[in-house]
């Protein structure tokens, strides 16, 4: 444990020195304990999920618990971990460093969004353990304020205190990163994962309050039949819809934005040549977050919103599809003629763009309304988030947390069994999830507990896929704490990357820097090592 | 004063480790509040998008129910929280020409204004409760609108609800600002939580400017 010595792991030890922190790379840790077990515990409902799956007769659970198992599973994987997974611990811990600052800008209303973010996990888990919530992870109307019998309060509590912890991150990394930036480290000098942090922080600083007035208007309409969104006395469940949605759109991005950005770090580091079009990267990572908040419609081509609506919603998702398209081809070029090496952290990273690219193209089908209207609520559209939100954001998710573990934690882990579990997870996702787009196209519908006998063994490669999946999980585990007790010290930068976040001690003392890191253009493969 | 004035006599205490300096911190600290009032307003954003779209639904039955709010005091409502806001912002000057006895009795003024907004709501909820016009406890309107009418008063109350928690809040933390700058604990070269303060008081009174015309004023006459 000799590099630990020095370092923030080694500061101050002790429970209370841990949970009343405000080192952003502690708060990091923390975080990243919690999005762990919620993976784990979102992993296990979806487990639940294809194990009844694999029998017709969905034998396992009944239509109810059925429900609930993927209520709980969308819920928590979506607010849990997936919103907060990479800007929360790599973006916690990595911006301050990236940035050559001392600490984010806000320390305590950081840890506050902690506490904040395991409050709401409460409630969440507090619901499952009264029994759970039938809902869908989208609380539509009017089944979630007058039909559900299950703990719609405890849910909607959860997640609108959630919100709130995402918001305060937000405006923290905002501030951070306008303001605590090094001297002479423009704009244009930051790493892409900056700029995807940065944009990620707006939209969650605008459209989680939406949801959070949502969610509340949610709960009131439950307690006091207000009826905003009441069709009885007039409301418009549309409405909620719109409003759902509005927030739930761009959080898509929330969720991708960040993985785009740990991509674009990784990929230069193993091709040792600078990102293609860096600027061109930027301006797609704006023009996302900017288009993103003006898709949401696309979600609602069957709900009933006016022709022309769909449209528009129509033409501008398809525009969307650009600037993440320029991203695609970006990192392509960049792997054009270089030297390439398959580091762990590389294969996830080259997993995730053939993924996202499949998950993305699938998106396409999806914004136009010829083929959307029949492909609604089929298995098409699970299949095709997936590979968006697990094919891409939870690999980038791994691949990021392979690449920055030396940085973290000193410690090299062991490269052979990494790259095994890449490829697994790579193989178990694509058998998982591949079927799934078959199933929906042939017709069947998602979020039913039974189905026709002759999607049997569609649905039975999925399940042995996910088996698979959740093996390919539970490796990085096992050897990543393995590390821990006696992995080889890694080194300030083992794979002699670029960034300033590898210019300090791994893992870095309390303080980020001890003396000051040398600034210069973002990805200089092509000169020299400061 | 010019940010390098402020920064040269700031004193050094103040300023946080993750901070180069006293400038630094106050830039981070306003820019952290600004962005903050922009969730506000997407906060409020919601309850004012539920306004429009159900109010094109049902024009007459909204101008029918707008009737029933209590226009004599909305309007004196609006003419308190407007004067509390340009109190408040005499006080944030008066900290920063170090006249704490005077920035206190503004500040204990903004919060007294604010407080006498609630207890006018408070008055004009009692007024609507005998009125039979509060959804889901005593609503009870006959007529062709009567639907239109509860809805506008769901959001009515909601947005009048949401709002004076704003109000409250701010009520509570002038207050304590008040005693604080009382104390002596804020001046020239330390106004930035006065300021933000005053920030956050101004979004409240900025909201309320478009929700007293949306509930009280629009179609009354027709």
């Amino acid at each position: 444990m000799s590099t630990i010595e020095g370092s923030f792991w080694s500061h101050d030890y002790g429970l209370r020195a841990w949970l009343t922190t405000r080192d952003h790379k502690r708060i990091a840790i923390l975080y990243a304990l919690g999005i762990t077990f919620y993976f784990f515990l979102g992993g296990a409902a979806a487990t639940l999920i294809r194990l009844n799956l694999v029998e017709p007769t969905g034998a396992l659970l009944s239509a109810e618990n059925y429900n609930k198992a993927f209520t709980f599973h969308g819920v928590v994987m979506v607010w849990f971990f997936l919103i907060p997974s990479i800007p929360t611990t790599l973006g916690n811990f990595l911006l301050p460093l990236m940035i050559g600052a001392r600490d984010v800008a806000f320390p305590r209303l950081n840890l506050a969004s902690w506490y904040l973010y395991m409050l709401g996990g409460l409630f969440a888990v507090a619901a499952l353990l009264a029994g759970g919530v039938d809902t869908g992870w989208t609380f539509y109307t009017p089944f979630s304020t007058m039909f559900s019998n299950t703990n719609v309060y405890l849910v909607v509590i959860g997640v609108f205190v959630t919100g709130f912890s995402s918001i305060l991150t937000g405006v923290n990394f905002i501030v951070t990163i306008h303001t605590l930036r090094m001297p002479r480290l423009t704009w244009f000098r930051l790493p892409l994962f900056v700029w995807c942090m940065y944009a990620v922080s707006l939209v969650m600083v605008l459209a989680t309050p939406v949801l959070a007035m949502t969610l509340a208007l949610i709960a009131l309409e439950r307690l006091a039949h207000l009826g905003i969104f009441d069709p009885a006395l007039g409301g418009d469940p549309l409405l909620f819809q719109h409003l759902f949605w509005f927030y739930s759109h761009p959080a898509v991005y929330i969720m991708i934005l960040p993985a785009m950005g740990v991509v674009s770090e990784i990929i230069p580091c193993f091709v040792r040549r600078r990102i293609f079009g860096y600027r061109f990267m930027v301006y797609s990572i704006l023009a996302i977050t900017v288009i993103g908040f003006m898709v949401w419609g696309h979600h609602m081509f069957v709900a009933g919103q006016s022709m022309y609506a769909s449209l528009l919603f129509s033409i501008l998702s398809f525009v969307v599809a650009v600037p993440s398209a320029i991203k695609v081809f970006n990192w392509t070029a960049t792997l054009r003629k270089g030297d390439i090496s398959f580091e762990a952290p590389m294969l996830y990273a080259l997993g995730f763009i053939g993924l996202f690219m499949l998950g993305g193209l699938t998106g396409l089908m999806l914004a136009a309304p010829a083929l959307d209207i029949p492909l609604t609520d089929t298995y098409f559209v699970v299949a095709h988030f997936h590979y968006v939100m697990v094919g891409g954001s939870v690999m980038a998710y791994l691949g990021g947390i392979h690449y920055w573990w030396p940085k973290i934690t000193g410690k090299l882990y062991s490269e052979g069994w990494a790259r095994a579990a890449a490829i697994l997870m790579f193989f178990g996702f694509n058998l998982t999830f591949f079927p799934q787009y078959i199933l929906g196209y042939e017709g069947m519908p998602r979020r039913y507990h039974a189905y026709l006998p002759h999607f049997q063994v569609l649905n039975v490669l999925s399940s042995a896929g996910a088996s698979i999946l959740a093996l390919a999980y539970l490796l990085p585990v096992a050897y990543l704490l393995w590390s821990l007790r006696a992995g080889r010290a890694a080194g300030n930068n083992p794979w002699q990357a670029r960034g300033l976040e590898w210019q300090t001690t791994s893992p870095p003392p309390q303080e980020n820097f001890l003396s000051a890191p040398t600034v210069g253009e973002a990805y200089a493969y092509d000169e020299a090592a400061p | 004063m010019t940010a390098a004035t402020d920064a040269a006599c700031a004193p050094d205490a103040d300023v946080h480790e993750q901070y180069d300096d006293a400038t630094q911190q106050r830039e981070a600290a306003t820019l952290g509040m600004w962005v903050f009032l922009s969730t506000e307003i997407l906060f409020f954003g919601v309850l004012f998008a539920s306004y429009t779209i159900l109010r094109i639904l049902y024009p007459q039955g909204f101008a029918a129910a707008s009737r029933h709010t209590d226009m004599l005091l909305g309007t004196i409502e609006t003419a308190v929280l407007l004067t509390s806001s340009s109190l408040i912002a005499l006080a944030v000057r008066a900290v920063r020409l170090d006249q704490n006895r005077v920035a206190a009795w503004l500040l204990a003024a903004t919060a007294t204004l604010g407080l006498s907004f609630l207890v006018m709501h408070g008055f004009e909820y009692y007024k609507e409760y005998t009125e039979h016009l509060i959804p889901a406890i005593d609503f009870m309107q006959p007529g062709p609108h009567s639907h239109a009418i509860e809805l506008f008063f769901c959001l009515y109350y909601c947005i009048t609800g949401f709002h004076s928690l704003h109000v409250a809040i701010g009520v509570v933390v002038i207050s304590a600002l008040a005693v604080r700058v009382c104390r002596g604990a804020y001046g020239a070269h330390r106004y930035t939580y006065p300021e933000l303060t005053a920030l956050y008081w101004h979004l409240v009174d900025i909201v309320w400017v478009f929700v007293y015309p949306l509930l009280y004023l629009v179609d009354r006459s027709g």
